[in-house]
C-alpha cells in the first residue's frame, strides 16, 4: 500500500539528510532496514502509536538546536568501578574511554567491527522482528543509518559493569547509535547507560539473552532541558534468561522511550521500569510491548512519572500472550504523581491474551501528594517541602527499587532528590 | 504548659461549629484526660493543636509555653514541642520508618538551632527505645506503618514520642483498636515518658486506658465545651453511669 504522500515527503527528507555507511558485513542489513523504513514510513501524528507525542521533531531532517547544560556535578556513576566507555555527540571517543578489554566480554566498534562477526546474525534482526505487530520506523532507520556504536559479547561474568557515558557537547549534535548485546548461556553482566547524548538522539539496542543468561540494564537520561531522544530496546529472551532494564530522565524537551520484549523460552523474567521527572516544557513517553510466546515467563512494567508546571507523561504499555503462553505472569502499572493541575498524563495499558492461564494483572493511577501523608509527616517536624519530596521519592521507589544493586538505587534517588531540591531553591 | 482558653472552632467548609468555647490548662508534668462521647469534639481538639487543614478557629486561644500556637505552621508546633499520636497513624509506603524518624528528630533539631543527631547516635538510641516497646529491627526498616497491625502502629506512635522527646504530648483514642496486652506495653511506654518537664493529653472515650496511664485531671467533653473537671474518680464514675448522667446533671 502507497504511504500517503506527506509521510512519503518527511520519510524521504530525512533520508536524504542521512547518509547509508556503505561496505562491510553490515551493509545488507542496512539496506534491509532502509527498505521498511521507506515501507513504513515515518510516523506522524494520525499514528496510533503517536497519538500521544508528536513525533515531528524526532522525524525533521534537521535536529532542533538543543543547549549544552553545564551542571558542574560529577556525573552518575563517576565514582564506581566499572568499564568506562564514551560517546561525544555520538562518536565513540578511544581517547576518553578504557580499553576495550575485559575478562568476560568482548567489545568491538560498530564502525570498525572486522568483516565476519557474530553481529552479523543480529544487527537489524531484533529490530526487524520488533516491528510486527507494531511498526517501529525510527528504529528502522536508527538500523538504516547508525554511525557508531557497540557491539558486545558477554560470554563470561565480567567483573564490573560496563559503562556508556554519552557527553553532549554541541547545541547542533544529531547522533544515531546502534549497540547489539550478546549475552552468552550462563553469562551475566550490567549495562550502565548515562548522558544527554546529543541535541537530538536515536539509539537502538539490540539484546539477544541465551539460555539462563542474565542482563541487567541500568539508563539515567542526562539533564538537558532541551535534547531530544528517541531510544529503542529489543530484548529477546531464550529459555530461564533475566533481563532487567530501568531508565531514570530527567528533563529533556521530547524523550521516546521504546522497549519490546519477546519470550522465546521458558521460564524467562523481564522486568522494564522508569521513573522520569519532568517540569515544564518536557514531554516524555514510555511505549513497552511484551510478547509472551513461551511458557511460565514473568513480565514486570513498572513506570512512575513525577510531573510539575505543565510538564506531559504518557504511557503505552502491552502485554500480549500468545496461545501456548500458558503460566504466563504479567504485571503492568503506571503512576502519575502531579504536582500541579498544569501537568498532564496520558496512558494506554493494553492486555492482549489467547491462553487461559494466565494471571495478569495491570492499573494505572494519576494523583497529587497524598494530603495525609504529608500531615503525618509535618506533625513530626518534617517541613513541608522536605516531606514533599520524601513523599515524591516514595512514589517512586517501586521503579527504582526494579534495580536489583541497592548501592546504584541509592546513586538514582540522590540524583533524584537533587532535582527536587533544586527546585525548591 | 497548654493553655487554651475560649476556643472556638468551625468546619472550614461547611458552617458548623465544632468547639464552642473549651478553656483547658495543662501545667508540666501532669497527665490531663479528656472523656467525652462521639462527636464531643475531642478528636477536633487535638486537629486544631496540631494544626491539620479544614478547621478555622473563630475565637479564643491556645498557647504552648506562651508561645501562639495557632500562628504557626504544622511543622513549627511540633519543633516547638507539641506532640500528636494519632488515633489512625497514616500509611507512607516507600518511606522506611527509620529514614522517616531521622528525618524528623534532626529536622527538629534544626529548627530549633541545635546541633543534629550522627547516625551512630541515632541508632543507638533508637535501639535502646524500640527494645523498650517490643519493636524488632524489621518493622524499623518496614515503611512507615505498612502491613503493621493497629498494636504495632500504636506502638509506632510512641517509639516517635520517645525518640522526639516533645513536651506536650496528645494521645488520640491511642487505646482504639488494642488488646488488654497491647494497651499495656503501650501505656508503659507512656508512663515511661512522664517526667515533671512534660504535659499529657489523653483523649479517649473508656477508662480502662486510665487504669494503666494514672491521670492527675479528668475532663468531661459534649457538644464542643467542657462541661465537668474532677480527679481519676470522674472516669470511675463515666465507666459506671455513662456520659448522661453527667450531661443530664450539667444541663
Amino acid at each position: 500500500m502507497a504511504l500517503p504522500q506527506a509521510k512519503q515527503d518527511v520519510t524521504e527528507a530525512r533520508i536524504a539528510a542521512l547518509s547509508l555507511p556503505e561496505g562491510g558485513w553490515a551493509e545488507p542489513a542496512r539496506r534491509e532496514a532502509l527498505a521498511r523504513v521507506r515501507a513504513m514510513g515515518l510516523p506522524n501524528a494520525r499514528d496510533e502509536y503517536w497519538k500521544f507525542t508528536r513525533p515531528d521533531t524526532l522525524v525533521s531532517a534537521e535536529a532542533p538546536a538543543a543547549r549544552v547544560l553545564e551542571t558542574g556535578e560529577a556525573p552518575l556513576f563517576d565514582s564506581r568501578d566499572r568499564l568506562k566507555l564514551v560517546f561525544v555527540d555520538g562518536v565513540f571517543s578511544a581517547e576518553e574511554s578504557d580499553d576495550l578489554s575485559l575478562e568476560g566480554v568482548t567489545i568491538d566498534r560498530l564502525a570498525e567491527a572486522k568483516d565476519i562477526h557474530w553481529a552479523k546474525e543480529l544487527y537489524g534482526t531484533l529490530e526487524a522482528r520488533g516491528q510486527e505487530p507494531v511498526a517501529r520506523p525510527l528504529a528502522a532507520l536508527n538500523t538504516a543509518f547508525a554511525t557508531d556504536g557497540l557491539l558486545i559479547h558477554v560470554t563470561g561474568k565480567p567483573s564490573k559493569p560496563i559503562s556508556l557515558i554519552y557527553r553532549h557537547v554541541s547545541d547542533s549534535s544529531d547522533a544515531i547509535l546502534h549497540h547489539v548485546i550478546k549475552v552468552d548461556a550462563g553469562a551475566e553482566a550490567t549495562i550502565l547507560e548515562n548522558g544527554p547524548a546529543a541535541a537530538r538522539f536515536n539509539k537502538c539496542m539490540e539484546v539477544d539473552l541465551a539460555a539462563g543468561a542474565r542482563l541487567h540494564h541500568v539508563r539515567a537520561q542526562g539533564r538537558d532541558h532541551e535534547r531530544r531522544a528517541a531510544t529503542h530496546v529489543f530484548a529477546r529472551l531464550e529459555k530461564e534468561s533475566v533481563f532487567k532494564s530501568f531508565t531514570l530522565s530527567v528533563n529533556g524537551a521530547m524523550t521516546r522511550n521504546e522497549v519490546v520484549v519477546e519470550f522465546t523460552g521458558d521460564d524467562g523474567v523481564a522486568h522494564v521500569a522508569g521513573a522520569c521527572m519532568g517540569d515544564g516544557d518536557f514531554h516524555h513517553d514510555d511505549t513497552v510491548f511484551v510478547t509472551h510466546d513461551a511458557v511460565n515467563c514473568e513480565s514486570r512494567q513498572v513506570f512512575k512519572k513525577v510531573l510539575r508546571n505543565g510538564a506531559t507523561g504518557v504511557f503505552q504499555g502491552k502485554i500480549l500472550v500468545k496461545p501456548d503462553a500458558q503460566k504466563t505472569d504479567g504485571y503492568q502499572i503506571s503512576q502519575s504523581l502531579l504536582l500541579d493541575e498544569d501537568s498532564q498524563f496520558l496512558a494506554k495499558p493494553e492486555l492482549e491474551i489467547y491462553a487461559d492461564d494466565v494471571a495478569c494483572s495491570h492499573g494505572s493511577t494519576s494523583g497529587a501528594i497524598d494530603e495525609d501523608g504529608l500531615f503525618y509527616l509535618r506533625a513530626r517536624g518534617v517541613p513541608r517541602g522536605t516531606a514533599e519530596d520524601l513523599l515524591t521519592i516514595a512514589f517512586i521507589a517501586e521503579a527504582v527499587q526494579e534495580v536489583d544493586d541497592e548501592s546504584l538505587q541509592e546513586d538514582l534517588v540522590e540524583r533524584v532528590a537533587g532535582w527536587l531540591a533544586r527546585r525548591r531553591g | 504548659m497548654l493553655e487554651i482558653k475560649n476556643l472556638h472552632v468551625k468546619l472550614e467548609e461547611e458552617d458548623k461549629q465544632i468547639l464552642k468555647g473549651v478553656d483547658l490548662e495543662v501545667e508540666a508534668g501532669k497527665v490531663h484526660a479528656i472523656m467525652g462521647p462521639n462527636g464531643s469534639g475531642k478528636s477536633t481538639l487535638s486537629y486544631v493543636l496540631s494544626g491539620r487543614d479544614g478547621y478555622e478557629v473563630t475565637d479564643g486561644s491556645a498557647t504552648l509555653l506562651g508561645e501562639d500556637l495557632l500562628d504557626m505552621d504544622v511543622e513549627e508546633r511540633a519543633a516547638a514541642g507539641l506532640f500528636l499520636a494519632f488515633q489512625y497513624p497514616v500509611e507512607i509506603p516507600g518511606v522506611g520508618n527509620m529514614t522517616f524518624l531521622r528525618t524528623a528528630v534532626n529536622a527538629q533539631r534544626k529548627a530549633r538551632g541545635e546541633e543534629e543527631m550522627s547516625s551512630a547516635d541515632f541508632l543507638k538510641v533508637i535501639r535502646a527505645r524500640a527494645k523498650e516497646l517490643k519493636i524488632d529491627a524489621e518493622m524499623l526498616k518496614r515503611p512507615v506503618n505498612v502491613g503493621f497491625s493497629g498494636g504495632e502502629k500504636k506502638r509506632n506512635e510512641i517509639l516517635q514520642m520517645a525518640m522526639l522527646e516533645p513536651k506536650m504530648c496528645i494521645l488520640d483514642e491511642t487505646d482504639s483498636g488494642l488488646d488488654v496486652d497491647a494497651m499495656k506495653l503501650v501505656a508503659d511506654g507512656v508512663n515511661a515518658l512522664r517526667d515533671e518537664g512534660r504535659g499529657f493529653l489523653v483523649i479517649t472515650h473508656y477508662q480502662r486506658l486510665l487504669d494503666h496511664i494514672k491521670p492527675d485531671v479528668v475532663h468531661i467533653m459534649a457538644n464542643g465545651r467542657i462541661i465537668k473537671t474532677g480527679g481519676p474518680e470522674l472516669a470511675l464514675e463515666v465507666e459506671q453511669n455513662g456520659y448522661a448522667d453527667i450531661m443530664s446533671e450539667v444541663a
